[in-house]
């Protein structure tokens, strides 16, 4: 019906979009346009991220506003001097971070890859010092399920003796749970994306290595720190909601 | 990579006898269809692959209607009807309502109609039909081995403390069809922003884009939500880390709030991408430009806003404050605003328009109607006083049924009906498929519409047995979804049929504009020959404008 | 449109501005300031967020719709936390009688 119409078009017309970088993949018309979309892209999923932890943070923010006391205790529990070392490690990541895609903007081969082992090296002693405190954590019977104790209770479905603890004590170790709960989940699925992040970083090492990346094209390592910084923010966030409410509390 | 010349190099014309070259004979084999990155075989995929859910969840619709034939519960044991209901409501809404038009309609014209070679990021979409159905396996795994009974809520704390069938199997099954709808919205956002033609405005987008981005908007916002909702559940199920429990000073009624701040705006994900397609049709078959069209346009964008602000009206029973649920209840009747802005914008196109009533266009008709109704009854029940003896009862299954089934799936084989010749560069035949049309319309009322009068009678979903005074709507409702039934599956043959021996299609067999009728059906792996450049707006049917488009082929120069 | 190379300067300034940050959060969760500890410790955590974003992720330097994009996701997320408060606050304590620690 239309068919003169692609007919006249057909004639010589040859796509405009000769392939003159590498990396320039088909459907876009310049690096410039890839770089742009792939950076949106990634924001975009950074918005999934914020909105998937932020499932998590609304339940924090729920029973934090109405199991207020019992969070302020087993907040007790946690170890601040961790956790402060490690938001200093995680923050020293970052910049590493940050300085290895800088190396990559100004033509340093070799100083991205001293960064991004820096990063790695960080990042991994985060995850160590994370495994001692779980560690700790299931030692002293922190970890919610059947064996919970808290606060010297068992809890309440094995508690040895019910008639000597008051009833109100008991609720406040049942409750204390849900802090824990919340605890190992938010720290657990920040971990998860930690070694993810690690392994991303493992895998744009060796593409360094290989002398890919240089300042006309970046981007995969450019996505890479906004991955890892939106783990670091999360983790800024974590630090103070779980570890610092009860501090004043003696 | 760069595959721009082979397109070129196979130039053939329709006069000597070969077929042109387009994305359907570019390469032959399964291996070309499974590792594809071209986003048309992608639409196919999923096509396929929504198809088959379809029918899976059709088959437990039909078990339910034929359960509730009689009052007594013979055809099979309470325990049974819950799975039945339940596996219904996952694969329906999961598998099948939530992708079926982005992911096929969406993925095959996206990127055509904004003069794209492809979607920003091609093996992204191609993972994301993988891990649909690597999901829709785990769902279908619970399936076969006993299924799942807590309805496709999954409500706490029955699901968490007391269900003994396979929540965790299914959840995460729901867990990883998540990403896939994430990959799709992603790679919408990110094409519709950076990748459209020269000349393409936002105000010269077609309204299948504009609701197609706000779909992408609340795909990216909300399918997070119900991912960690569902994996808090599966955690507390099987790793005893208690979040909604009671027993621990938990509150189930927060499961409640996560799970719907996502599956309320889940409804506007399955009912955007339709109203697009519904602006799409009428403008075509009226030969008008959409009445309004930014008002239309906006109107998405606030009805994707409004949508993340109204997730209380599911739970006014539940024990939420009766502040909370006033609040909720006055956002939700806002909503209708926008939603009324559509209707009285489409059916303002229509005046005084050139209409024919081809077969997308009598979808796009039943669309209006039933959508108008299934609004309508949601302000009723969106007012608290009226949902405390509605909620529960068969009126809000006939509500929701009237917008999912009466709004989605019109505009899903609406669309379907109107870009065939444009996937397959094939004709179904008209007269069948006019049938099936007035079949589905037909045999959707008589389904639904008596479950709005059992409801205000007071009969309760989700119950495999019920008075005797109730059978009369009850046998009416199975017939109707029989007949629905015959119109569902009519499409299903004539299509396959049209695959091998329907009447060539040519480019443009409705004579409708926007760029997708500027190339070729089947359309080349790119898309275009040339970078289309856009000179005027999306629905210019004036004649002079028409006449001055089609006579300058030579304006369109990349 | 020729990238902005942000100073080695800058970066290591960031960072040291965030460590002070965190040492004075954990100094201020040990004085008893009532209900001012969270407010304090949040918008503590909210500027070094902001910094974040800001510098290392190089909102400050790209386009505007980047800038929209992360305000939108934090906007959403504020929803999703409000409304679900919006409950909670009004609702009568059902959970019993709060029990201090220790």
């Amino acid at each position: 019906m239309a068919s003169t119409a692609y007919d006249n078009r057909l004639e010589g017309l040859a796509a405009p979009h000769g392939g003159h970088h590498p990396s320039l993949q088909h459907q876009f018309d310049s690096l410039e346009q890839q770089k742009e979309s792939s950076t949106l892209g990634m924001w975009m999923f950074l918005i999934t991220e914020i909105m998937f932890f932020g499932g998590l943070f609304t339940a924090y923010v729920i029973y934090r506003s109405t199991l207020h006391g019992v969070f302020a205790a087993a907040s007790h529990e946690l170890n601040v001097n961790l956790g402060a070392v490690n938001t200093a490690v995680l923050i020293g990541s970052s910049l590493t971070m940050a300085l290895a895609i800088r190396a990559a903007q100004v033509n340093r081969q070799k100083l991205i890859l001293l960064f991004l082992f820096l990063t790695m090296l960080l990042g991994s002693t985060f995850l160590v010092i994370k495994g001692f405190e779980y560690a700790e954590k299931f030692e002293h019977s922190l970890v919610p399920g059947p064996g919970f104790q808290f606060m010297g209770m068992t809890y309440r479905g094995f508690a040895p003796d019910p008639e000597h603890v008051s009833p109100e004590v008991l609720q406040v170790g049942d409750k204390a749970q849900i802090f824990f709960s919340l605890y190992f989940i938010m720290t657990g699925i920040h971990a998860l994306h930690m070694i993810i992040g690690i392994g991303v970083l493992l895998w744009l090492f060796i593409l360094s290595w290989k002398g890919r990346f240089d300042s006309t094209y970046y981007n995969p390592l450019e996505c890479a720190g906004l991955y890892w910084h939106f783990v670091d923010i999360v983790w800024i966030f974590l630090f103070p909601l779980l570890y610092l409410i009860g501090a004043h509390v003696h | 990579m760069n595959t721009s010349a082979t397109a070129e190099s196979v130039v053939a014309s329709p006069e000597t006898g070969f077929e042109r070259p387009n994305y359907l004979n570019a390469e032959y084999g399964v291996r070309s269809w499974l590792l594809t990155r071209d986003h048309k075989r992608i639409a196919i995929l999923y096509l396929v692959s929504v198809s088959i859910f379809f029918a899976i969840g059709s088959l437990f619709a039909m078990l339910i209607r034929l359960e509730l034939l009689t009052p007594e519960g013979d055809l099979m044991q309470p325990d049974t009807y819950n799975r039945v209901f339940t596996m219904h409501g996952v694969v329906m809404v999961f598998l099948f309502l939530i992708p079926a038009i982005p992911a096929v309609l969406g993925n095959f014209l996206v990127p055509i109609m904004i003069g794209a070679r492809d979607l920003a990021f091609p093996r992204i979409n191609l993972a994301s039909w993988y891990v649909y159905n690597l999901g829709g396996l785990f769902v279908l795994w619970a399936m076969v081995n006993g299924g799942v009974d807590t309805g496709w809520t999954f409500y706490t704390p029955y699901s968490t403390n007391y269900s003994n069938t396979h929540v965790i199997a299914t959840g995460l099954g729901v867990f990883i069809i998540g990403f896939s709808s994430i990959f799709t919205g992603l790679n919408f956002v990110v094409t519709i922003h950076r990748m459209r033609a020269p000349g393409m405005t936002w105000f010269r987008l077609p309204l299948f884009i504009w609701s197609h981005y706000a779909t992408s908007l609340i795909i990216l916002l909300g399918t997070p939500v119900i991912a960690i909702t569902i994996l808090l559940v599966a955690v507390e199920k099987g790793l005893h880390l208690g979040i909604f429990d009671p027993k621990l000073g938990g509150d189930p009624v927060l499961f409640q709030h996560l799970f719907w701040f996502y599956s309320h705006p889940a409804v506007y994900i399955m009912i955007l991408p339709s109203m697009g397609v519904i602006s799409e049709l009428i403008a075509a078959f009226s030969r008008k430009r959409v009445f309004g069209y930014k008002v239309v346009a906006f109107a998405s964008i606030a009805i994707a806003v409004l949508g993340f602000l109204v997730w209380g009206h599911h739970m006014f029973v539940t024990g939420q404050s009766i502040y909370a649920a006033t609040v909720f209840s006055v956002i939700s009747m806002l909503v209708a605003i926008p939603s009324a802005v559509k209707v009285f914008n489409w059916t303002a196109t229509l005046y005084e328009g050139s209409i024919s009533y081809q077969t997308p266009m009598l979808y796009a008709l039943g669309f209006i109607g039933l959508f108008t109704l299934g609004g309508l009854t949601g302000t009723m029940i969106a007012t608290l006083g009226i949902d405390v003896h509605l909620h529960d009862t068969y009126f809000i299954v006939a509500h929701f049924h009237y917008v999912m089934v009466g709004g989605t799936i019109m505009g899903y084989l609406g669309g379907l009906h109107y870009w065939w010749p444009k996937m397959t560069g094939r004709l179904y035949p008209a007269f069948l498929s006019r049938l099936s049309a007035l079949l589905v319309f037909v045999g959707f009322n008589l389904t639904f519409f008596p479950q709005f009068i059992l409801g205000y009678l007071g009969m309760p979903r989700r119950y495999w047995a019920y008075p005797e005074e109730f059978q009369v709507f009850n046998v009416l409702s199975t017939a109707g979804a029989s007949i629905l039934g015959v119109g569902f599956i009519l499409p299903l043959c004539y299509f396959i049929w049209s695959m091998r021996y329907g009447k060539k299609s040519g480019d443009n067999p409705w004579g409708a504009i926007g760029l997708e009728w500027d190339t070729p059906s089947p359309p080349p792996t790119e898309n275009f020959y040339t970078v289309p450049v856009v000179t005027h707006g999306p629905y210019e049917y004036n004649p002079q404008e028409v006449h001055e488009r089609t006579s300058h082929p030579e304006a369109r120069v990349g | 449109m020729p990238e902005h190379v942000a100073s080695i300067k800058m970066y290591v300034g960031v960072f040291l501005t965030l460590m002070v940050f965190t040492r004075i959060t954990v100094w201020v969760a040990y004085q008893d300031l009532g209900a001012w500890n969270d407010i304090v410790m949040l918008t503590i955590a909210v500027t070094k967020a902001v910094l974040v974003i800001l510098f290392f992720m190089h909102v400050k330097y790209s386009t505007r719709l980047t800038a929209l994009t992360a305000i939108s996701g934090f906007f959403f997320l504020a929803i999703l936390i409000c409304m679900t408060l919006n409950d909670y606050l009004s609702r009568f304590q059902l959970l019993g009688p709060l029990v201090p620690g220790k």
